[in-house]
Order: C-alpha cells, then sequence, then structure tokens
C-alpha cells in the first residue's frame, strides 16, 4: 500500500512502487485527464505537478511522491495560475484534438506560478517539452501571455 | 410497448459519391405515431436532430471531430437554419450507419478529405431549415394563423402581429404531428448570422480540465488492460514466447498468442508492461527479413521505367520536350511517414458470444462495424461501435486495424479488455504514408517558356487496398490528384502513374492525401524550371495561371504580405508554394535562415487561404496554422526508413516533430469569396513542404 496525496487528498493505493505515477493516476484511481503519450518523458502528455514542479508521470515512479503533493489536470484550475492558463485556452481557443492540452495546461500553470510575466524565452524553455501535433504552439504561446496579463490576442 | 421515434426513421438508399446526403426524412403517419407522442420520445424530424419537450435540442454529427473543428462548424450549420443559439445545443457522436451518416463525397461514413464541410454545407442547413419549418407550421396552426406570418429566432417561435411567443420545447409534440416538408427555403447568405463569424469552438472545456473522454479514456468495471507486441518484420510469425514468465508478474492475468502478434493481459498497463519484458517473445521474421529503404527506391526506380496508366494527356508532351529549346529533368522522392497521432493506437472491447461493444476514436465507425462483423460472424446489431473523440487523427483512424488487432484479442479473454499500443508500437507498426518517387520533365522554349510537361507517379495504391471500387479507367484517383490537374496552363501535359507496392509494408492515407504528395513535386518542378528560365518563382508561375483567376489570387496575396522581391540578409531566403486541393486555393511564403552548418531554420509564414465561402473563419486560421507545422515536422524531420525488415525509428526521439521553440510566426489571410465552400484540414500541410524546399533553395541554391 502507497499513500499518494493527490489534489489533497491522501489515498491508500494498492500498487508497486515503481508503478509510473501515470499509470496509477489513469488505471488505478480512474482519473484519465493525465495522458498517455510516448512513456518516455519526450512529448509531456501526462505533465502533472509534484509539490508544484512539473514532472513527466509516465517516467515517474509512485514511491518518488509519497509524502509529497501530486497535482493534476482535474483540480488545476483550483489554482490561481491553473485557472488563469484555463480561461486563456477559452478565450484563444487553443486546442484542437485536444490530446495533449492536459499536458501543456500544466506546463504552462507551472510557468506561470513560478514566473507571472514570462517571455518569449521562458515559454519556450518551459513549453518545448511538450509537444501538440496539431500545431497549437502559436496559440499556447499567446495564450500564456494573454493569461499573465500580457494581453496578447490572436 | 413504446418505439422510440429514433426507430420510425425511415431510410432512403439515395445517391453515393456527389450524391444527396441521406436524410431520414419521413415519419409514417400511423396511429403508432400518435401512440408514442404519449411517450418520451422527442421530435426527431431527421437523422441529425432531436428537439426535446424541455427544450432541449440534440445534434448527431454525422462526422467526428479530431481536432479540425466540425463539432463547432457543423452545428453552425443547422443552428443557423433552425434558429438555435449554438452554445445551447447538445452534440452527440453519430453511431455507426454507412447509409444514414454517410459523407455524400465518399459514399460511407467517413471523416477525412477535407470533405466535412464541402459535403454537409447544404444538407445540415436543409436538416435545421425542415425542422425549422415544421416548428414554425405547428406552432401557426395552434395560433390559426398564417405560418408566413410567424418568425423563428433563438429557439422561439413568434407571431410579430400579435406578440404571441412559442419556445421549441412546447411545439415539438405538434411539429412531429405534421407532415415533412418535401423543399424548404434556405436563408439567402446575406441574412447569416452565424456563418462566416467567428465562433468559440463548442469543445473546449472538456479539453482545459481533462474531462473530455478519448477512446483511450474509457474505463469499465472489470476492465483490463492489455499491452502487444506484434511481429518487428513485416510479415513476421510468433515463434515462442516465455508465458510462465509473464504470468509470475504480479497483476497479469493471461497471455494471448495470434500468429503475428501477442498480447500481455493484466490489472493495469504497468502490469501488462512489466509482463510483455518478461514474455520476451521470438519471432520468425518471414520473407522481408532483409529488407531496407535502399530495397523499396530501387524497386520503385525500376517501375519508374515501366509506362503507366495514363491519367492526361493534352498535345505531345514528351515529342515536345525532344525538341525544345531547353529540357530540364528531375527526380523527386518523398520517403515513408508515420502519423505518430498524440493519442496512441488503442481500443476497448467487451466480446461475449453474441455481442462485441467497441470504444474507439475512429474516422470510420460504418467500416469498422463490418470488419468486426466479418472477423466474427456477429450481425450488425451485434456489433456496437461507441465512437470518440479522436487524440488526432490525420489518416490513421481511417485504417480499422487497430480495432480488428484488439478484438482478435479479447475474444480470448472474459469481460472488457482495453488494447493499448506503446508509442513504440505505434511508429513502428504504423500504415506508412507511401514512399512516392516522381520522374518530371520540361521543355522549355528560347524564352524560358515553359511550354510541355511530362510526370511519371511511381508508388504504392492506398485506394486498391482501401477501396479498389474508387479506382477509375485503371488509374488510382488519389495517387494521381493534384497531379493529373496540376494548374498550369502548358500546351502540352503528359501524366502517368505506375503501381509499385514495397514488400509487405502497409500504406495509409495521410494528411493532405494525393494532394500533399502531388504540391511538393509540381510546386518544386515550376522552381526549379523558373531558375533554369532565370525568372521570379512567382512570376514564372503567374504567367501560367491565365485561367485560374483564385490561384493566381492567392498566390499574389501571399507574396504582398511576405514582402516578396525586397532584399534578404544573407544566409535567408524565400520560397513560394501555390496548392489547389480539397476545393480550396492556398498559397503560402516561407522564410528560412540555413546557418553554416546548412541548419534550416524557418523565420516566418504567410499563408493565403481561398476556400470559399467561410464557415467559422477562426477554424481556418487554426487549420493552416496546424497543417502548416504538421507539414513542417515532415519537411524537416520526418523519415521512416527500414532495415532488416524492421522500422528503425521508435519514438519522439528519433521520429522527430515540430516543438514550441522551432515553430515560426505564421501570418494567415483570408480571402473573401462567395465560392462553394472548400476544405481546409488539409492542404495548410500539403503547401508548407515544397514553400520551405524552395526557400531553401533561394538561400543556398541547393535543393
Amino acid at each position: 500500500m502507497i499513500m499518494l496525496t493527490i489534489n489533497g487528498t491522501t489515498h491508500g493505493v494498492d500498487i508497486p512502487g515503481d508503478m509510473p505515477l501515470l499509470w496509477a493516476l489513469r488505471d488505478v484511481m480512474n482519473m484519465t485527464g493525465t495522458k498517455f503519450g510516448c512513456g518516455r518523458g519526450l512529448c509531456g502528455a501526462c505533465t502533472i505537478h509534484i509539490d508544484g514542479q512539473p514532472t513527466r508521470s509516465c517516467i515517474t515512479p509512485a514511491s518518488a511522491a509519497v509524502g509529497r503533493n501530486i497535482a493534476t489536470i482535474e483540480a488545476i484550475g483550483a489554482t490561481d495560475a491553473g485557472k488563469k492558463i484555463q480561461s486563456a485556452w477559452l478565450a484563444l481557443d487553443v486546442p484542437q484534438c485536444g490530446y495533449c492540452q492536459s499536458g501543456q495546461i500544466m506546463s504552462a500553470a507551472a510557468l506561470l506560478s513560478r514566473k507571472p510575466r514570462p517571455g518569449d524565452a521562458d515559454i519556450d524553455d518551459a513549453m518545448s517539452g511538450n509537444i501538440c501535433r496539431c500545431g497549437t504552439y502559436l496559440r499556447i504561446r499567446a495564450a500564456i501571455k494573454h493569461a499573465s496579463g500580457g494581453g496578447e490576442q490572436r | 410497448m413504446s418505439l422510440s421515434r429514433r426507430e420510425f426513421l425511415k431510410v432512403s438508399a439515395a445517391g453515393a459519391i456527389g450524391g444527396g446526403l441521406l436524410i431520414g426524412f419521413g415519419l409514417p403517419a400511423s396511429a403508432k405515431v400518435s401512440d408514442d407522442l404519449t411517450t418520451d420520445a422527442p421530435f426527431a424530424p431527421n437523422a441529425f436532430l432531436r428537439i426535446e419537450r424541455s427544450g432541449e435540442v440534440t445534434f448527431v454529427m454525422p462526422v467526428i471531430e479530431m481536432g479540425q473543428g466540425t463539432y463547432t462548424s457543423l452545428p453552425m450549420l443547422i443552428a443557423e437554419e433552425l434558429e438555435v443559439d449554438v452554445g445551447k445545443v447538445v452534440i452527440e457522436h453519430s453511431p455507426p450507419d454507412d447509409k444514414v451518416y454517410a459523407n455524400p463525397m465518399l459514399g460511407a461514413q467517413i471523416t477525412g478529405a477535407s470533405t466535412s464541410i464541402r459535403g454537409t454545407y447544404v444538407p445540415l442547413r436543409r436538416a435545421g431549415a425542415t425542422a425549422r419549418t415544421m416548428l414554425v407550421a405547428a406552432a401557426a396552426q395552434r395560433w390559426n394563423v398564417d405560418p408566413a406570418s410567424c418568425t423563428a429566432a433563438e429557439g422561439t417561435v413568434v407571431h410579430a402581429a400579435t406578440g404571441r411567443k412559442l419556445g421549441y420545447g412546447s411545439l415539438a409534440d405538434a411539429a412531429a404531428m405534421l407532415p415533412v416538408p418535401d423543399e424548404v427555403p434556405l436563408k439567402d447568405p446575406s441574412t447569416f448570422r452565424l456563418i462566416g463569424t467567428p465562433h468559440r469552438r463548442l469543445d473546449t472545456s472538456g479539453k482545459v480540465d481533462g474531462s473530455a473522454r478519448y477512446g483511450i479514456d474509457t474505463r469499465l468495471p472489470g476492465m483490463k488492460f492489455a499491452l502487444l507486441a506484434q511481429s518487428p518484420t513485416f510479415g513476421g510469425r510468433l515463434l515462442s514466447a516465455d508465458d510462465a514468465k509473464a504470468k509470475a508478474v504480479p497483476g497479469v492475468t493471461q497471455v494471448v498468442r495470434l500468429d503475428d502478434a501477442v498480447a500481455v493481459v493484466a490489472i493495469h498497463t504497468w502490469a501488462a508492461k512489466k509482463g510483455l519484458e518478461a514474455l520476451a517473445p521470438q519471432w520468425d521474421p518471414g520473407a522481408n527479413a532483409k529488407v531496407s529503404t535502399a530495397d523499396v527506391v530501387a524497386q520503385l526506380s525500376t517501375a519508374s521505367h515501366k509506362a503507366g496508366a495514363i491519367a492526361r494527356n493534352d498535345g505531345d508532351a514528351l515529342a515536345s520536350i525532344g525538341k525544345a529549346a531547353k529540357r530540364i529533368d528531375a527526380v523527386y522522392k518523398q520517403p515513408f511517414l508515420a502519423h505518430a497521432a498524440m493519442e496512441p493506437m488503442n481500443c476497448t472491447v467487451h466480446f461475449t458470444p453474441t455481442s462485441c461493444d467497441i470504444w474507439v476514436g475512429t474516422q470510420v465507425p460504418g467500416f469498422t462495424q463490418t470488419a468486426v462483423m466479418k472477423l466474427t460472424g456477429l450481425q450488425r446489431e451485434q456489433v456496437r461501435v461507441h465512437n470518440h473523440l479522436l487524440g488526432g487523427g490525420f489518416g490513421r483512424r481511417l485504417d480499422y486495424d487497430g480495432t480488428v488487432r484488439a478484438v482478435q484479442i479479447a475474444r480470448h479473454v472474459e469481460g472488457p479488455l482495453q488494447v493499448i499500443w506503446t508509442r513504440e508500437e505505434d511508429i513502428q507498426h504504423d500504415m506508412y504514408r507511401p514512399y512516392y518517387y516522381d520522374r518530371l520533365s520540361a521543355g522549355l522554349d528560347e524564352h524560358g517558356n515553359a511550354f510541355a510537361w511530362w510526370h511519371r507517379i511511381t508508388g504504392s495504391s492506398i485506394v486498391a487496398r482501401y477501396q479498389p471500387q474508387w479506382i477509375k479507367d485503371g488509374i488510382d484517383p488519389d495517387a494521381v490528384d493534384g497531379s493529373r490537374d496540376q494548374p498550369y496552363g502548358f500546351a502540352h501535359c503528359y501524366v502517368d502513374w505506375v503501381q509499385q507496392e514495397p514488400p509487405g509494408i502497409g500504406t495509409a492515407f495521410w494528411r493532405g492525401v494525393g494532394v500533399t504528395h502531388a504540391t511538393f513535386v509540381v510546386e518544386s518542378f515550376m522552381d526549379e524550371l523558373a531558375t533554369a528560365a532565370g525568372k521570379d518563382p512567382l512570376a514564372y508561375r503567374i504567367a501560367l495561371l491565365e485561367k485560374n483567376p483564385r490561384a493566381m489570387n492567392v498566390l499574389q496575396v501571399a507574396a504582398r504580405n511576405a514582402g516578396w522581391g525586397t532584399p534578404l540578409a544573407r544566409g535567408h531566403g524565400r520560397g513560394i508554394a501555390l496548392c489547389i486541393g480539397f476545393g480550396s486555393f492556398i498559397a503560402q511564403v516561407v522564410e528560412v535562415a540555413v546557418g553554416k552548418e546548412g541548419e534550416v531554420t524557418p523565420t516566418h509564414i504567410w499563408c493565403a487561404v481561398d476556400c470559399g465561402v467561410q464557415v467559422n473563419p477562426d477554424t481556418i486560421r487554426a487549420q493552416m496554422e496546424s497543417g502548416i507545422v504538421f507539414g513542417l515536422s515532415a519537411a524537416l524531420y520526418g523519415e521512416i526508413t527500414l532495415k532488416d525488415g524492421r522500422v528503425e525509428q521508435t519514438n519522439f526521439g528519433d521520429y522527430r516533430v515540430l516543438r514550441m521553440s522551432e515553430t515560426p510566426p505564421i501570418d494567415v489571410d483570408l480571402v473573401k469569396s462567395l465560392e462553394a465552400p472548400g476544405g481546409i484540414g488539409e492542404p495548410g500541410t500539403s503547401c508548407v513542404m515544397p514553400a520551405l524546399t524552395n526557400a531553401v533553395f533561394a538561400a543556398t541554391g541547393k535543393r
């Protein structure tokens, strides 16, 4: 039994300690907002926060998160940065297929809470680990600036 | 017993390709219907609409949403004519039905080839107008007034003279009793309140909080998870596997062996993954064990010297080229490409001896159902396909091999099973965009003007495997699309096609289909001809487009926006390309910087689009941005290669795609037009590849 604190609630989860958090969330907790994309930390679709740090859940064993705070897309709207990012995503119609957007939003929310007015280089650094095959990158960039109060419109 | 109103829908069997959409009009005027009205059956005037007594309106989407925006633009078409607020409707995926939900341009229930708006622009408006006409008639009957004196707006019928109003919900029962009109007037475009105005997407909220459900998000009580390994070589067979070791992994419940694949079933994906590692399957590599990319290219090269099936033959191209002042020859090779949609291949199946439920995101629910019936021997009503949002399609989910594979496995498993492909399986067992080999020759007169064009296409025929009846007069329409109808006005023009299949390798449609293949070839060669003539690539194209004002215009708009002809820094270059496809006209200018080591960085892209009537202008912009990024990924990095009979690439580390930091600014200019609407999901991809390589040539003199 592993104790995991997910979105503020602590759960006893019957999983092996080496199970990546991605599968603990999706297959055991039935929290499917966090997505499987590559399984090797290459695409960012599985991004969650551990103690506020954006983390690739597909390569992070559950045992590494014991005693720490896990936040997922399902609850990111409860944070100030997460709410601003979600609103900006809606205002600028960022998602297309939407599959990568959970991860994009988690990376962007972490950036915004760390750096309230990120510049282009900050955005490149924070977001280039998140792949989008629909090519929504330009809107993601604009939406992060929008959320930061930069007010950029497309 | 009361039957649902939907079961009364009559389906006419009109029209295949190019015919009218099959609308299930025609409620039977029997007593049964009035009995039915005492139940909660909603008003369902056709297969696309339901109106409940509560006033709730449901649109059933004949196509699937995979990012292209149809779950907004199609409701806009219905809502425009129905006179409801598009944001208040409920959207439902259509069930599999290749008749009722047939795409009128493709003859079956297919989301693809950028046809959704083109195919439904009139039929869905008619569906909305029909329901609105019946609701107005019901209100007029109740008030005993002339229907012409009533108007509909925002889900309400109004009689202005007396100030009376009735909501659609309270008219639904009465409307359902009325005959369905044969002809309904459609709105004049000048009175459109939705079509042509940017509208927020209706599917965004679930995509920002994790609640949107894709096929891979299916969760059922007692569901197990399977990972599979397929033969690493094409056509190989499973020799052996260590079942005992796999089953020793905690959580693993079963190993399912197939002829050419093996799956490990477990209580979660992680146990399945560890089980698969322990299983260590061994393979008989089969007949294609030694195949390499070089073998495929050599076969194509040899085949390209055979005479092909003639797709176009104006004048006498070959003789004219022989007599020309200058002759230019070129060969273009385009590699295999994977789709690599973000959502890896997956399918959830619950198989019993008398039923098969399938949860998947598919571009072809009807074909999927039929394939599962064939595999299992079950009847149509026993195979239920529950379609989902797609985490990217790009043509991959026009094929149903993943569903067939999942059912093959799930037949041996008790209870529901989710089969997931790892990213490595997804990339190494894709159905690939074919390797294309194109030979071209052209003749130029003494002024450098091209007057004769000869083009031989050599490659795999996807259509021959997929829908062989689409082949007409020995010609695969996809293989020659964009080549046969290349837009430039040469006095002599010859195009033929040679089919040459790669050994054992499945080929499939990929974003932009035949048009993407052809546009690269035609627009690259046009650039080479302009260079040979010592002329400006823009002016050279314009001179050959006399009869095509829409093409000419988009080229001029893109060039003007890009500052075509103004000086650039050393190592920089601009390239231009034209794409006519899917009923749309697109031109792009790409500006690149080429570094000392030859590294190519696109620095800015300008795109001009004339896609006729614009339904949701912001979606058109989004699809151009999307198509361009997809095309840049392929042009800069995309290549699937074969060695020892297997695909060399494995994941996003060695099958690179464009990332945020590499994406240049993209300016999209929408050209106003009243022509019939064209497709926009794909041509952005088709156009950018040659525009990029032409820019590299402009910067470096190398192609």
